[in-house]
């Protein structure tokens, strides 16, 4: 009997297969589905503080717009109300959803002040979520802004929030830092229970007829995979908080290859965009077929078994993995130096 | 009972008691008393009960005869009912009003007076409306205040109830509907002691039931109707008692005690006024300051008009009196005298006659005072009891006018006042966007609801819907405020923009040592230097303590935008000291968190911090003791508009209208057009400006152009001689133009900076794409070189039509608009397509313009922006009514083509006189195109030459009616409100005569130009008023059924969808012999969205299925062809993408998720069903179904 169970934010869960944040959560209908599906537990798609905001904004504009201007038409729309303009309706949907399924629900929080990030996540946890996402989704475009404030907010989020509920805490951050291992360290030690690796950012196209930026969000690829494979590689053993993987995972090899390094859980979202929610049977099933092929007996034998702390080769996670590919092209040991030059074409 | 004390205007005052004590309410939408089935709505939609703890039913209706119809129906049927109206509105209703009181049906209907449309519409008030239902049998009850409305609305239920006869309950519209005022609100407790269930349960007992059937409604003959009809006498001989004890018991549950007629002033008074209505309050504050100096005069306040008491209103007066004046607020032209004047006269020679009540002789005049909201002042008072101490006093006068024509009016002293000094009053101008008014309502909330302070508020708009200024008038006082007219001495006066000081003289109402707040972008230490004249002198004359605020600045650094509401609000009770400042700026804290609370917590927090924010800036000026401006206030017109323009219009529009004369009128209600490019508005903080070398030509910005702004030229190069250096020009891209030269300009003062073109623009600049072919320049830096550019832009001759290819846009852009620089709303759906029909034939066309907000934009005075050309053609437009449109435009038609008729009689008939060959020659001509129609005018040139000489009547006939000869243009032109709902009726007729009208329904899927109520074309889903929550049902498809005649030409278009497809649908629709539908979405600022993208809504629109491109040409039916041609690519997006632009649909998420998430999903299924249905029809193929039948 295989023993696919996992522990993720100090939740057993019986996969490690868990949906992330998606519009396939907005909807308790979807969640039952995810749930019918296999899901072990489901990251609800994301309560964005700025767009509560926006909302309220231009709510408030619109309603008065053009009004008290003539004597005719002095309101446009009618008085009513009160607006569900917090977050209300996400609550709700925890609520139902915990209703709904068993499984835990994972809520998923974007905050842009630090009262934001506190008061929603209480709400949260009084609604009965079993665990916070913090979805720190944050481009910083600020030349002004040095990494270290970029840093220490990121910390101060974590804290603010851990201080605010005892529901376990996740982390859901960019690879963006110039050492991701001591952000991790730091995200960790200020209380993260989980870390989710990574968030992929809005990149947008441009539409070259319209010669117009194109907000479309593009699915993951397979090779996405290869970022959060690094970085639970790198850190798994030395953060406390359990390592979810989020980018990539689209078939059952992936899933296995991202336990081996280290991962608690793996979280699909581009996959079942794409191929439908029964998708995840089919990556449950796929993963049973690998561990049974390859004999292995449960998931946690499996987890961490090719980290950098674990495998035979601990230095291919690092610098020298690319000095390897870079020997392996041009058949000549070269410098670090001398591969700046080859790569640059001087 | 320990009632509570609100402030509140009149209309919602009456549909508090009118939604209690009903169970039916049939509403429609006319102000000013919609907002009273607004209130009935909204409190249904939110679950309100009544007095019985049950929820009315309100069903807007599609005019207001059916609401009336729907009201007689729920009457006979025995529910309680009942309805609001005003005006036109009023008389719709009343064959039914007839049909209620016939048969003793207890009801109340509650009536804004408001003037009936005469030489011109007006929405102000007078008892011109009420006065027609004096015939109808129903009982009119008048009140005078807000307080007053609120109490005789219910004093109308219960003794209709008492009495079995239907009242009409009347109050000012405006001046009482909208007054906002403190009152004490009548608890459900009083409304319950006041209606006698027994009555209720006798007017159930009368109700048609199959279970104890009866007949109604029957027809009568001349043997016995007369008979019948005198039945009901008994019941109207008793209401007037009836009445006074339904009074009197009032007065005993609530303590205020009113009569039929009520008597104010000295017991021994000589010379009295009677009358009714709002202007009474200002009375009775008059007599009461007359007889303070020992006049004796009094006053006669008319509460029941109908059914007028002789014995009561004798007894109510004194028996001293030897001199009254019956003052009548409306007109009956021919008539011996106004209505309550000769019902006056009447009851003296009836008591006189037949020894009723007190025997007196006095002298009874009549007089006519407030026609449309004209102001009626203590000062008009003082003149008309002036009047009655002269020996022969003026009869049948007016008064508030200068009649130079007739001397009817009388002279009154305009310093004349009776303003308390114990009352505080403010006058704050402000714009529109600004949120004046709503801090002042809010104001009068503070100290109307938090202290033993009484207060009051009235607001003016302006006649433009774009850059509206308003001023607010508000009194505070320890004592019930009764002023019923406007401040004139104020001690506060708030200039809350700068750029009124140069257009209106605001310190000229400032008493001496008064304050003037200015919100300014110049400091205390600059602003004097800034200054015009006139006000520099009056702030030295008068003394004035003056402060300045930057609130612009305070407004934007606090993310409160263009909205100063908070700020200036904070800023009057921390310098007016009408409460203590931390008390009053405590309450403003907490009126904060009650307003603003429902729209989230980041709005409540910006508002909280421009109040801390405020005091910071706010600074006081010491005021020199010489004046030193030589900044002048501008003439309202240029010097180069024609006199009458500058004389009477300019004047009007520099807000001097009350000054002008009757003389200086038409007499018929007839004015000039070309009028509204005398007024340079600049209302633009940035207005576009033009790239020639980015700019590909397509003229898609001037065709969207929604105030024709945006103009194109194409000449020869010769012609820029002359021109100003920074004059564009470019070479003319269209390879039919090479050699001439190309211009795109914009009227720099007359631009409402919208930026709808810019959004529009498809031309990018290559080296930085965030830049257009136009693109969006502060305005003031390019005022004067731009206006120089506009003026010689102007002078350049236009394109030859008949060289213009009015198929594309490029081309057919070029075409001069005949409708420019209108008042609409800054970025408006509706004037584009307007436009385009002023370019395509507006030379030769005939507007029939149905109420709203067309007709406003179209026709509101002081200006129209219908114009004309350098041939001095153009559009001749009018304005009849509201349903009747359709019919009105169907007059013109049957009026042309008769006398088109008569002329090629009369043609043939002088044949020989004016030469075969013209005759034959104007006959056939086809008179296709602009060039057919250039030829053709050419010909009648000719005939009109050649019948000059000729003395018979035939060819002065023929003279007369030559013009005629050139086809005319017939435009049917409305709103939704119009086509879908009142005047359906009308234009199904219309569709159906098969006669060549053009019909073009700008539908923005609500009743607009009223304040955004639902009409038939309201789509499922969407907010509107009346449809509070979310509208259940889906759109009518107008389309469709004008379809099923066969041989109506029907379109439906969406400007910012196709623009191409816009202009395909006009010209077909014009070439077509027969009645055409163009149904034209237009966007609206009632649909709660950003107006400078609003073309992108559009296309949204389209795209999703929401709305349909279709033509359907009964010519390709007739040709054997599938007349319809489905002209939207299947939808491409959700309909839901679509729902999320625009704050009508999306608002209902946010109040109400789980009905949004029904609607929204049924909204879907509309789509869906409508475009099958649609592609199905499309895609028949007819030549094989011919081929079948053959």
């Amino acid at each position: 009997m295989l023993d696919l169970t996992t522990q993720y934010l100090g939740i057993t869960l019986r996969t490690p297969l868990v949906p992330s944040a998606s519009p396939l959560s907005q909807e308790i209908d979807g969640i039952r589905r995810l749930e019918d599906a296999g899901a072990a537990a489901v990251v609800l798609y994301s309560l964005f503080e700025e767009q509560l905001r926006l909302d309220a904004q231009e709510l408030d504009h619109n309603l008065s717009a053009g009004t008290e201007s003539y004597a005719e038409s002095l309101t446009f729309l009618p008085e009513v109300g009160p607006f569900r303009l917090g977050p209300e309706g996400y609550l709700n949907h925890i609520r139902k959803a915990k209703e709904a399924v068993k499984v835990p629900i994972i809520a998923s929080l974007n905050g842009t002040t630090v009262g934001g990030w506190t008061d929603y996540a209480k709400q949260i946890q009084q609604a009965g979520a079993d665990a916070l996402e913090c979805n720190i989704y944050w481009i910083v475009t600020d030349p002004e802004l040095s990494s270290a404030d970029v840093e220490q907010r990121y910390v101060d989020i974590v804290k603010a929030v851990k201080a605010a509920v005892t529901i376990p805490v996740a982390v859901k951050l960019s690879p963006y830092f110039s050492n991701m291992a001591n952000m991790a360290r730091r995200l960790d030690d200020a209380g993260a229970d989980g870390l989710a690796l990574f968030n992929r950012f809005y990149q947008p196209d441009i539409d070259l007829d319209e010669l117009e930026l194109k907000p479309n969000v593009l699915l993951s690829t397979p090779q996405a995979l290869r970022l959060p494979l690094t970085w639970i590689g790198i850190l798994f053993g030395r953060v406390t908080a359990s390592l979810a993987a989020t980018s990539g995972v689209h078939g059952p090899e992936d899933v296995v290859k991202l336990l081996m390094v280290g991962a608690n859980v793996t979280m699909l979202c581009s996959t079942l965009l794409r191929n439908g929610i029964n998708h995840l049977r089919y990556v449950e099933q796929g993963l049973r077929d690998w561990m049974g092929a390859h004999e292995y007996e449960s998931v946690k034998q499996m987890q961490g078994s090719m980290s950098q702390l674990r495998c035979p080769d601990p230095g291919a996670f690092e610098r020298a993995q690319y000095m390897k590919g870079v020997k392996g092209i041009q058949h000549v040991m070269v410098t670090g130096r001398e591969a700046w030059r080859l790569l640059n074409g001087g | 009972m320990t009632r509570k004390f609100k402030t509140m205007d009149a209309n919602e005052a009456v549909a508090h008691v009118a939604y209690r004590v009903n169970e039916v309410i049939a509403i429609y939408p006319i102000t000013p008393s919609s907002t009273m089935g607004e209130w009935a709505d909204q409190w249904a939609s939110e679950g309100v009960p009544n007095i019985w703890g049950s929820v009315p039913h309100v069903m807007e209706m599609q005019s207001e005869g059916g609401a009336a119809g729907a009201v007689h129906g729920a009457l006979q049927t025995g529910s309680l009912a009942t309805t609001f109206t005003a005006s036109q509105g009023l008389l719709l209703m009343v064959p039914n009003m007839n049909k209620i009181a016939g048969e003793l049906t207890a009801t109340a209907f509650h009536v804004t007076a408001r003037t009936v449309a005469t030489h011109a519409l007006s929405i102000f008030g007078d008892h011109s409306d009420v006065m027609f239902c004096r015939t109808t049998g129903f009982a009119m009850l008048c009140s005078n205040s807000v307080q007053e409305a609120m109490d005789l609305a219910l004093i109308a239920h219960a003794a209709s109830l008492e009495t079995r006869i239907p009242f009409l309950h009347f109050f000012d519209g405006f001046r009482t509907s909208h007054e906002v005022n403190k009152i004490e609100l009548l608890e459900d407790d009083d409304l319950r002691a006041l209606i006698d269930m027994e009555r209720v349960f006798e007017h159930r007992q009368r109700a048609l039931s199959p279970d104890h059937p009866v007949l109604r409604g029957t027809a009568q003959n001349p043997d016995v109707f007369f008979q019948i009809r005198e039945t009901a006498n008994p019941f109207y001989d008793a209401c007037p008692e009836i009445v006074q004890s339904v009074m009197d018991k009032f007065a005993g549950v609530v303590g205020r005690q009113y009569h039929l007629f009520d008597y104010s002033g000295a017991p021994d008074a000589e010379r009295v006024i009677v009358m009714m209505g709002s202007g009474a309050e200002a009375a009775d504050e008059t007599v009461e300051a007359l007889n303070a100096k020992g006049e004796k005069t009094g006053l006669l306040k008319v509460r029941l008009f109908r059914p007028f008491s002789v014995e009561h209103f004798l007894a109510a007066l004194p028996a001293t009196v030897k001199q009254i004046a019956v003052l009548d607020r409306t007109k009956e032209a021919g008539a011996a005298g106004d209505p309550l004047y000769l019902d006056v006269v009447n009851a003296i020679h009836e008591g006189g006659q037949r020894h009723i009540g007190r025997e007196i002789r006095p002298l009874v005049i009549g007089g006519r005072y407030g026609l449309s909201s004209k102001e009626f002042t203590p000062a008009m008072v003082k003149a008309v009891y002036d009047n009655l101490k002269e020996t022969a006093p003026k009869e049948h006068f007016t008064i508030g006018i200068r009649d130079d024509v007739g001397h009817s009016s009388l002279d009154y002293d305009h310093g004349f006042s009776t303003e308390p000094a114990s009352v505080v009053r403010a006058l704050f101008y402000g714009l529109g966007a600004d949120g004046t008014v709503g801090a002042n309502k809010n104001s009068i909330k503070i100290i109307g609801e938090n202290t033993s302070n009484y207060a009051q508020g009235f607001f003016v708009y302006d006649s433009k819907k774009s850059g509206a200024v308003t001023v607010s008038h508000l009194r505070f006082g320890p004592k019930p405020i009764h002023s019923t007219y406007l401040v004139s001495k104020a001690n506060f006066i708030a200039c809350h923009q700068w750029i009124f000081l140069e257009r209106y003289d605001m310190l000229s109402a400032l008493v001496e040592g008064g304050t003037f707040l200015l919100n300014s972008p110049f400091g205390a230490e600059e602003v004097w230097d800034h200054l015009p004249r006139t006000v520099q002198e009056q702030l030295i004359a008068k003394r004035a303590k003056f402060y300045v605020i930057d609130a612009y600045s305070v407004a934007r650094d606090t993310g409160m935008g263009s909205r100063m509401n908070t700020i200036l609000q904070v800023c009057f009770f921390a310098i007016s000291e009408v409460l203590p400042r931390e008390e009053a700026i405590e309450a403003i804290r907490e009126s904060i968190r009650d307003t603003y609370g429902k729209k989230g917590e980041d709005i409540v927090r910006k508002n909280m911090q421009a109040v801390d924010e405020t005091l910071a800036h706010l600074f006081t000026v010491t005021v020199p003791t010489t004046a030193t401006s030589n900044i002048l206030m501008p003439e309202p017109f240029p010097s180069n508009a024609p006199r009458f323009e500058r004389e009477v219009l300019g004047t009007i529009y520099g807000n001097r209208g009350d000054e002008l004369p009757v003389s200086v009128f038409p007499v018929d209600g007839t004015f000039p057009t070309g009028t509204a490019k005398w007024e340079k508005r600049n209302l633009a903080l940035e207005i576009p400006e033009w790239d020639t070398k980015t700019c590909i030509q397509c003229g898609k910005c001037a065709m969207v152009c929604p105030h024709s702004v945006i103009r194109i030229k194409v000449y020869d190069s010769r012609l820029l001689e002359g021109a100003p250096a920074s004059f564009k020009a470019t070479d003319a891209r269209d390879k039919e133009w090479l050699g001439l030269k190309y211009t795109i300009q914009v009227a720099p003062e007359d631009c409402t900076g919208c930026g709808i073109c810019v959004d529009v623009c498809p031309a990018k600049n290559k080296a930085e794409t965030r830049l257009k072919a136009i693109n969006m320049t502060p305005q003031p830096p390019l005022r004067l070189l731009e206006k120089d550019n506009w003026d010689f832009f102007l002078q350049i001759p236009e394109l030859d039509r008949r060289n213009i290819k009015v198929g594309n846009i490029r081309q057919q852009q070029v075409q001069e608009p005949l409708f420019e620089f209108s008042g609409a709303c800054s970025g408006c759906g509706e004037t584009p397509y307007l436009k385009l029909v002023s370019q395509l034939f507006g030379d030769r066309a005939m507007i029939a313009n149905a109420t709203g907000c067309s007709s406003i934009y179209g026709g509101n005075l002081p200006t129209t922006p219908w114009t004309k050309n350098a041939e001095g053609r153009g559009p001749a437009w009018s304005n009849s009514l509201f349903e009747d449109n359709a019919e009105f435009g169907l007059g013109f038609r049957l009026s042309i083509d008769k006398q088109t008729e008569f002329a090629h009689e009369l043609l043939k008939r002088l044949a020989g006189s004016v030469g075969e060959e013209l005759v034959a020659s104007i006959l056939t001509a086809p008179q296709k195109d602009d060039a057919d129609i250039y030829e053709q005018r050419e010909r009648v040139v000719r005939l009109k030459e050649a019948l000059k000489d000729l003395p018979s009547l035939e060819a002065r006939q023929l003279l007369a009616l030559a013009d005629m000869l050139v086809k005319k243009s017939v435009w049917i032109i409305g709103g939704d409100g119009w086509a879908y709902d009142i005047g359906y009726g009308g234009l199904d007729h219309v569709m159906a005569s098969g006669r060549n009208v053009n019909i073009l329904v700008l539908d923005t899927e609500v009743y607009s130009n009223t304040g955004g109520q639902s009409s038939k074309s309201t789509p499922r889903a969407a907010v509107a008023k009346f449809a509070a929550g979310g509208k259940p049902g889906p759109k009518k498809d107008l389309g469709l059924m004008a379809m099923s005649y066969g041989n109506v030409y029907v379109a439906s278009v969406a400007m910012g969808a196709k623009d191409e497809h816009t202009l395909k649908a006009f010209l077909e629709a014009e070439a077509y012999d027969g009645p055409s539908l163009i149904i034209a979405y237009s966007h609206c600022i009632a649909h709660g969205i950003n107006m400078t993208t609003a073309m992108q809504d559009q296309k949204a629109m389209v795209d999703s299925g929401q709305w349909l491109l279709y033509r359907y040409h009964p010519e390709r039916g007739m040709a054997g062809e599938n007349p319809l041609s489905l002209d939207s690519r299947k939808p491409t997006r959700k309909v839901q993408d679509f729902l999320q632009m625009e704050t009508r649909f999306k608002m209902l998420t946010k109040a109400k998720p789980e009905a949004a998430k029904v609607l929204w999903k049924q909204a879907q299924q509309d789509a869906d069903v409508r475009y099958r249905f649609y592609e199905y029809m499309a895609s028949r193929k007819f030549e094989e179904k011919t081929q079948e039948t053959h």
